[in-house]
């Protein structure tokens, strides 16, 4: 299908953008992978586009103070090839390959994948996982929100109409940060039946720290709490049990809740194996 | 909803013309250039047959509106055959009957060709991952793999 027709304006400056998302139905373009394709499925009727691609400086990878902080408008295939990220967010290098396709990855963006904020998106999870945090510039200026309060709903998160996204910040890695990542799709590039994410520092043979975040089993990101204790506490079993509390997936067309529960089992048990190994 | 006038490089050439937001990228080449190369498939970026280079980067014609292009450069099935730079990999897909009816060809092509400006010998593996984005129909994918890998293997064995 076509989209319905919408007015378009390039914003200069992110200030710029803010400014232009004052009108009513107003919305974000940055890579446009998964909104123009809304737009084409007459999902979304924006009245108004504000591009942000030509805004300069959110395209940047820099670390400083401890932490990674990775532009909004980076794209997939920039961080995959980022050498910096490899290195201070191991995590992220892991999931970058699953998100969709070549061409997708040379066009989206690192903001726009955690803005959109898919349940079934790999980076929501990561930024979850790492416990990251986001930049966001409004009309009242800049602020800082935390992962753990970022994702609030199914595409709901704590930014506003009027909000920009303009970083993502993590953690850097350091020696004994360990990181976990696996995913079952029915095709490779297809969004996730159910995806785990995960991080723990090591402590000797032990973890400590442990955040285990599940994506394609709720309307959000998902931590499993319980099943992160378990972990910390050496118990791999119990952690795989726990799961039957701290998950309650709805069926979907790709597979039922029941099935979805069984396979987010299988998936600890590779994502430990990953946290208990060293980094090369 | 007013039309935007844009100004941008296609196949080398200026073009200037006036396009509404809404205008896909691909829609655009095709109905208001004329270049029906690139081809219209699932329109949500699912399939992969209206990939074009934009900036040098192989991306979603359906996926990418017209208007954003303003100032940019884009390359077509048209621009990479003419140019002659994929000749080896069209006669391959010919050898190697890698095309049937062809609609996915163009972006088939694209794509290949990307990867393959990576250099050296990609497996068979990293070809079906970097083509994964491209649905063929007819083919089966293993004719597509065998041409573009023995592609790869003339370009790394004329250039070491």
């Amino acid at each position: 299908m076509k989209p319905a027709p919408f007015d378009y304006a390039r914003a200069r400056s992110v200030e710029h953008a803010v400014e232009l998302l004052g009108r009513e139905g107003a919305r974000v373009l940055a890579g446009g992978q998964s909104l123009i394709a809304t737009l084409n499925m007459r999902l979304s009727h924006p009245s108004l586009l504000v591009d942000i691609n030509e805004v300069t400086g959110l395209d940047r990878i820099a670390r400083r103070n401890g932490h990674i902080e990775i532009g909004a408008l980076v794209r997939h295939v920039q961080a995959e090839r980022s050498a910096e990220i490899a290195q201070t967010a191991p995590l992220v290098a892991r999931a970058l390959p699953h998100i969709g396709h070549p061409a997708i990855r040379n066009r989206g963006t690192i903001g726009g994948s955690i803005a959109f904020a898919d349940p079934a998106a790999e980076l929501p999870a990561c930024l979850l996982a790492l416990d990251g945090e986001v930049e966001i510039a409004g009309p009242a200026g800049k602020r800082t929100v935390k992962a753990d309060d970022f994702f609030q709903g199914l595409f709901e998160t704590a930014l506003g109409p009027r909000d920009v996204l303009i970083a993502i910040r993590l953690p850097a890695a350091t020696h004994d940060t360990r990181v976990g990542f696996a995913e079952l799709a029915r095709r490779h590039g297809d969004y996730a039946m159910v995806g785990l994410a995960a991080a723990a520092r090591a402590n000797g043979t032990k973890l400590t720290d442990v955040r285990l975040v599940f994506f394609g089993v709720g309307s959000t990101p998902v931590r499993a709490r319980d099943a992160e204790a378990a972990l910390a506490a050496g118990d791999l079993e119990a952690g795989v049990k726990a799961l039957a509390r701290n998950l309650d997936p709805p069926d979907d067309v790709q597979a039922t809740g029941a099935v979805k529960k069984h396979l987010a089992g299988v998936l600890l048990r590779r994502v430990a194996r990953q946290l208990t190994e060293a980094p090369q | 909803m007013t039309a935007h006038e844009i100004t941008l490089t296609v196949n080398g050439e200026e073009v200037r013309e006036a396009v509404e937001p809404r205008t896909t990228l691909v829609d655009f080449l095709r109905d208001t250039l004329g270049l029906t190369g690139s081809h219209v498939g699932c329109e949500h970026g699912v399939c992969g047959a209206c990939s074009v280079r934009l900036d040098g980067a192989v991306v979603r014609g359906c996926l990418t509106l017209a208007v954003q292009c303003d100032g940019h450069k884009v390359e077509t099935i048209e621009g990479a055959s003419d140019s002659g730079a994929i000749a080896d990999l069209q006669e391959a897909f010919r050898t190697r009957n890698a095309l049937q009816c062809g609609y996915c060809t163009p972006a088939m092509l694209l794509t290949a060709a990307e990867l393959l400006a990576g250099g050296g010998v990609p497996s068979r593996a990293a070809i079906r991952e970097h083509l994964s984005g491209n649905y063929c129909r007819c083919t089966g994918y293993h004719a597509i793999i065998d041409a573009v890998e023995a592609v790869a293997r003339v370009r790394a064995g004329a250039t070491s």
